[in-house]
């Protein structure tokens, strides 16, 4: 498997470390209404794609960036590859 | 043997004999044989005995495809089962013998199954063994673990010489056969970087099998002509000896090269490719009819393969059976050579002349083989119905050719049936962009039209590559035939018809399991076995599947196809491993103190990679409690070091740092003091404790942060996760510095006395100015940069000092040196856990990932007030029941019983089973300074119960013991010594 690194290009899998499905950025506030049940979600809840799935690599024996990885799960075909700090970024302002 | 009974072969070197032994004889052989070659070549053609019958079997093909001849290789000390006699390339000394016999492959004992065969038929196992189940373990598996399994592993513990690499290329050429070479070639003449992999021991695939012309030269001569030319381009790599055996995602795939004189044995290769071509040839197929197992029955074209590539003229008496044109090339190679070629017997009804010294039974099949353990003739019937016995010694068998498409199916491509050939071809999607068959792997089977299709292939790949192709020229050839028509298997007779002859599947089997309603192709595989073991049914799974579709009345794509998984073939485990056993796949940390530690009578316990000094013996010391008792009596009473440098340690800086670990940690953090160090409990988002720690505020911004040993890595990638992932407009950057830094625990009651006379002067360390759970960059042994944090593990005024790594020898050797006075000693991890558990401190057997804050009695620390990693849901119902397990000492009343960690805890008024488990223990040692044993461990309630009496038990080591419970921190809980 091999994953392009948005700024290192082609990698190879044995760099990285697998965490799980990239839904884990959407965070829910600690202080927000019903905010045990949404963590409760946030945590456990998860959609078994059988297609596109965006997912949380980190480069750790790289440049320790963590990536999402837009993989269809059928295929193993990778589409594309982002910093997770900039989707992090655009969730952030869109939340403002 | 001598080398005039060999034909004269270019791939046979009959100057280098090779002595070789097999089944205890010794025999003699070329160079350029295979074990396989050379044993007919010395007239044995019984090789082993089979799988499930013990049925006598010989050599039926000649290459990895082999079903049946299965030997054992023995090396010095060591041997391999189960290695195909037809891809061992034969060296000096070889020795190998037959498999599935005993105590000789010409009388078997275990050939009584054959007796029975009608008993174990498909699916015989699951019918039988079914009841009653105490029968199991006394009978049955026993019985079938002694007959089950091909070959017997040896056992040994040596392994051989591995590598592993990666190779980075343009375009892969898996196999050189005609497709190969002509690919390699237009590819790497037009500049594109080309790896060519081949299997075998010499390149050139099936061209070596053969005997027609091509532009004017004989096959194998025309093969080094072409491969002079590849050889020419610097940006071609070959590669032989190299198994490609896999395809995976994104254009990797799997090699094993077997090196020959060579240090290292194998190296299993990575190979990274935007491009490939699988140029793997086809395969023959082979017709079942009765007894066709006998040894002397072998497929045509490789009884071709041994007289042109090896020289073999010992076949006498040979007959070929066939539904396709191809077994009049071996026909006509036989006659050439001067063998007796008694015929052609041809199921197909006109089939055309090609020899008029060729005899051919037209409209004819072989029905039945004769013979014990060699084949001794035929019966052949013709289209009236009239039966012929025809003596012959071999017989060749041409069920027509498979496309080698294993390979294409890798990555969940399902292959295409082809009407024309009668055989299945590498399908098509958008991932199969990476991979294109060409020539006969992609159903092409002569040579002209071969080239042809190679050549379109390559120049579709230079197109993507945006490459225009230089000029070249293609060999070509006569006009070849390629005709065949549809036969599956022979349809008369009761006795047994081979389909698979390593799993001894017959015709009659896959009937049974039809008709017991196994009809899914995927069924009929684990029914009867078809298709599985070494050669993953390459001669056998297209004709089941034919038989089965014959059976149903499908035609043979509605029956369906079976998976084709990697490997292709068979890869020893070891050469996936490479060199990364043991100190190469684990290695070796050592701390900065190390080489010290060594020398001053330290022992080392592995903690993760570290080597850590778990104590320090003298020579008086009768055993390791003794030294363990006197290390923490020391510290205690004056004054010891301990290594701590394993500790993680991250840096931690920036405008927004603080508010970041706030955010890490449970426990409030928002008010911590430059010069300030404050013990930090991370939570999982969970709830559960994830790691615990210090965090020192050095400076306004600067941070640093320690982890357990273990968690050093996964704490610094939740830390960057969090920061990425969740906090990314947050100002923060971390970075680990673990090596960077020794760290010596200091402790005892005279530690400060100690470091007073290691720091430069201008520092201050009294109470008053240096308390408790203060830390300070200062400056040691006269200008060495260094931090000092007033932490303590022990419970005893204690100060962890850091300074570069580089010095940390020096630093020991001073340090003994300026603390001879205070009598300072060096401690080990087993004294810093002894004085832990004295103190009440959780470590790793506590924060076991079940454990919440309010199990270690930190539950009030759980900030309510901020938002943290694991604040929300570690305040669910169920990490806050009443009746929770709470972290509590345990003493036992008898102090010299040993308490042992796992041990579980039950009230005395309840009896001791599972149901009444109230709690168990995680950490113990004996506690000089009680002169106890003493324990730490999990009760139910367990705050509300100190001077309560419970039951320890150890069901495993049988043990009971009576203890109390009490507060888990046994010495000093006021920390009346931290704070002095």
């Amino acid at each position: 498997m091999i994953i392009n690194h948005p700024l290192l290009g082609p990698r190879d899998i044995s760099e990285f470390v697998y965490l799980g499905d990239a839904s884990l950025l959407k965070r829910p506030s600690w202080d927000g209404n019903k905010s045990e049940e949404k963590f409760y979600e946030y945590l456990y809840l998860r959609d078994n794609v059988a297609g596109i799935h965006k997912e949380l690599w980190f480069h750790q024996y790289g440049d320790r960036s963590w990536l999402i990885v837009t993989r269809n799960t059928i295929s193993h075909e990778i589409t594309k590859v982002e910093l997770a700090t900039d989707i992090s970024k655009k969730l952030a302002k869109s939340n403002e | 043997m001598n080398k005039f009974t060999r034909i004269n072969s270019s791939l046979l070197e009959k100057n280098i004999e090779i002595n070789f032994e097999f089944n205890g004889a010794k025999y003699k052989g070329f160079q350029g044989d295979t074990l396989a070659s050379a044993l007919l070549a010395n007239n044995i053609i019984l090789i082993g005995r089979s799988f499930k019958y013990h049925r006598p079997r010989g050599i039926v093909s000649s290459g990895s495809h082999e079903p049946n001849a299965l030997v054992e290789i023995m090396y010095k000390d060591f041997a391999e089962p189960n290695i195909k006699a037809t891809t061992v390339e034969l060296y000096d000394g070889l020795k190998a013998k037959s498999q599935n016999c005993w105590p000789s492959v010409k009388f078997d004992l275990m050939s009584i199954n054959d007796k029975f065969s009608n008993f174990i038929g498909a699916g015989f196992y699951y019918k039988t063994f079914m009841w009653p189940s105490s029968f199991w373990e006394k009978l049955y598996e026993p019985l079938i673990r002694k007959a089950a399994g091909l070959g017997k592993l040896s056992q040994s513990k040596t392994k051989r010489n591995s590598e592993k690499g990666f190779l980075h290329t343009d375009l892969l050429i898996i196999g050189s056969g005609p497709a190969g070479l002509i690919s390699a070639y237009i590819a790497g003449l037009s500049g594109v970087r080309v790896l060519l992999v081949e299997e075998d021991f010499i390149y050139g695939g099936s061209l070596n099998n053969e005997s027609f012309y091509i532009s004017d030269m004989h096959p194998q001569a025309w093969v080094k002509f072409i491969l002079k030319s590849i050889k020419k381009l610097s940006n071609v790599r070959i590669m032989k000896r190299t198994c490609v055996f896999g395809m995976f995602d994104h254009g990797t795939f799997g090699a094993l090269e077997k090196l020959k004189d060579s240090k290292i044995e194998q190296i299993f290769w990575k190979i990274i490719s935007k491009k490939a071509l699988l140029c793997s040839g086809s395969l023959e197929r082979l017709i079942p009819f009765q007894n066709n197992d006998l040894p002397g029955i072998m497929l045509s074209a490789s009884i071709r393969s041994y007289i042109n590539r090896w020289g073999i003229k010992n076949f006498s008496d040979v007959l070929l059976f066939t539904n396709n044109d191809d077994a009049y090339s071996t026909a006509i190679d036989l006659i050439e050579n001067g063998i007796n070629c008694i015929g052609v017997v041809d199921v197909r009804e006109n089939p055309r002349t090609f020899d008029s010294r060729i005899k051919v039974y037209k409209n004819s099949q072989v029905i039945n083989a004769r013979g014990k353990l060699y084949l001794q003739g035929v019966d052949v019937i013709n289209k009236d119905g009239n039966t012929k016995h025809i003596k012959c010694r071999y017989l060749g068998i041409s069920g027509g050719w498979n496309p080698n498409i294993q390979i294409s199916c890798h990555t969940g491509v399902k292959p295409n049936w082809n009407e024309k050939i009668h055989a299945f071809v590498p399908g098509k999607n958008n991932i199969s962009t990476h991979l294109k068959a060409s020539g006969s792997a992609n159903g092409i089977f002569t040579f002209n039209e071969c080239i042809l299709d190679a050549e379109k292939n390559v120049i579709a790949i230079l197109r993507d590559f945006k490459i225009k192709p230089k000029k070249y020229q293609l060999p070509l050839i006569g006009k070849q035939a390629s005709d065949i028509s549809p036969f599956w298997y022979v349809n008369y007779g009761s006795k047994r018809k081979w389909v698979d002859l390593q799993n001894d599947v017959t015709v009659k089997d896959i009937e049974m399991a039809y008709l017991e309603n196994f009809r899914s192709v995927e069924h009929l595989k684990r029914y009867t076995t078809l298709g599985m073991g070494t050669d993953q049914g390459k001669t056998s799974n297209v004709t089941g599947l034919a038989i089965l579709a014959s059976l149903s009345k499908k035609p043979i794509p509605e029956v369906g196809t079976t998976v084709f998984r990697p490997p292709y073939v068979p890869i020893p485990i070891d050469s996936l491993v490479g060199s990364t056993i043991g100190k190469n796949f684990k290695p070796i940390r050592l701390t900065p103190t190390h080489i010290w530690a060594k020398e001053n009578g330290a022992s080392f316990t592995e903690s993760g990679l570290w080597l850590r000094a778990e104590w320090y013996s003298k020579k008086n010391e009768l055993n390791w409690r003794e030294t363990v008792d006197r290390e923490v009596i020391s510290v205690r009473n004056s004054v010891g070091f301990c290594d701590v440098s394993t500790l993680g340690k991250i840096d931690i800086q920036g405008k927004d740092a603080q508010e970041f670990i706030n955010k890490i940690y449970c426990n409030a953090f928002a008010k911590l003091s430059v010069g300030k160090v404050r013990y930090g409990l991370m939570l999982r988002e969970d709830g559960l404790v994830m790691d615990d720690g210090t965090t020192a505020r050095m400076s306004e911004n600067h941070f640093i942060m320690t982890t357990t040993t273990a968690n050093a890595d996964s704490v610094y990638r939740h830390l960057e996760f969090c920061h990425q992932c969740l906090w990314p407009d947050m100002e923060v950057h971390l970075i680990s510095t673990t090596d960077a830094w020794a760290q010596i625990a200091i402790a005892g009651p005279n530690s400060r006395k100690v470091i007073s006379k290691i720091i430069d002067p201008e520092f201050d360390i009294s109470n008053e100015n240096f308390p408790f759970m203060a830390c300070k960059e200062i400056s040691i042994c006269g200008g060495v940069i260094a931090r000092l944090f007033r932490i303590s593990f022990s419970g005893e005024l204690a100060y962890e000092l850091s300074f570069p790594t580089q010095y940390a020898l020096s630093f020991v050797n001073y340090l003994m040196e300026i603390g001879k006075e205070e009598n300072i000693i060096p401690y080990g991890t087993e004294a810093l856990g002894v004085m832990r558990i004295e103190k009440g401190h959780a470590a790793g057997a506590e924060l076991n990932g079940t454990t919440t804050a309010l199990n270690l009695n930190m539950g009030k620390m759980v900030s309510d007030n901020k938002d943290s990693i694991g604040s929300v849901l570690s305040k669910r119902e169920g990490l806050n029941q009443s009746d929770d397990l709470k972290l509590v000492g345990i003493k036992p009343i008898n102090s010299s019983d040993q308490l042992i960690s796992g041990s579980h805890l039950f009230d005395l008024s309840s009896k001791v089973n599972p149901q009444n488990d109230k709690g168990y223990i995680t950490s113990s040692c004996f506690s000089p300074t009680l002169g106890s044993y003493i324990a730490l461990g999990f009760l139910k309630n367990g705050t509300d119960r100190f001077g309560d009496k419970v039951n320890v038990m150890n069901p495993i080591l049988k043990k009971q013991f009576l203890a109390e419970i009490c507060n888990p921190v046994f010495v000093d809980p006021n920390g009346d010594k931290l704070r002095a």
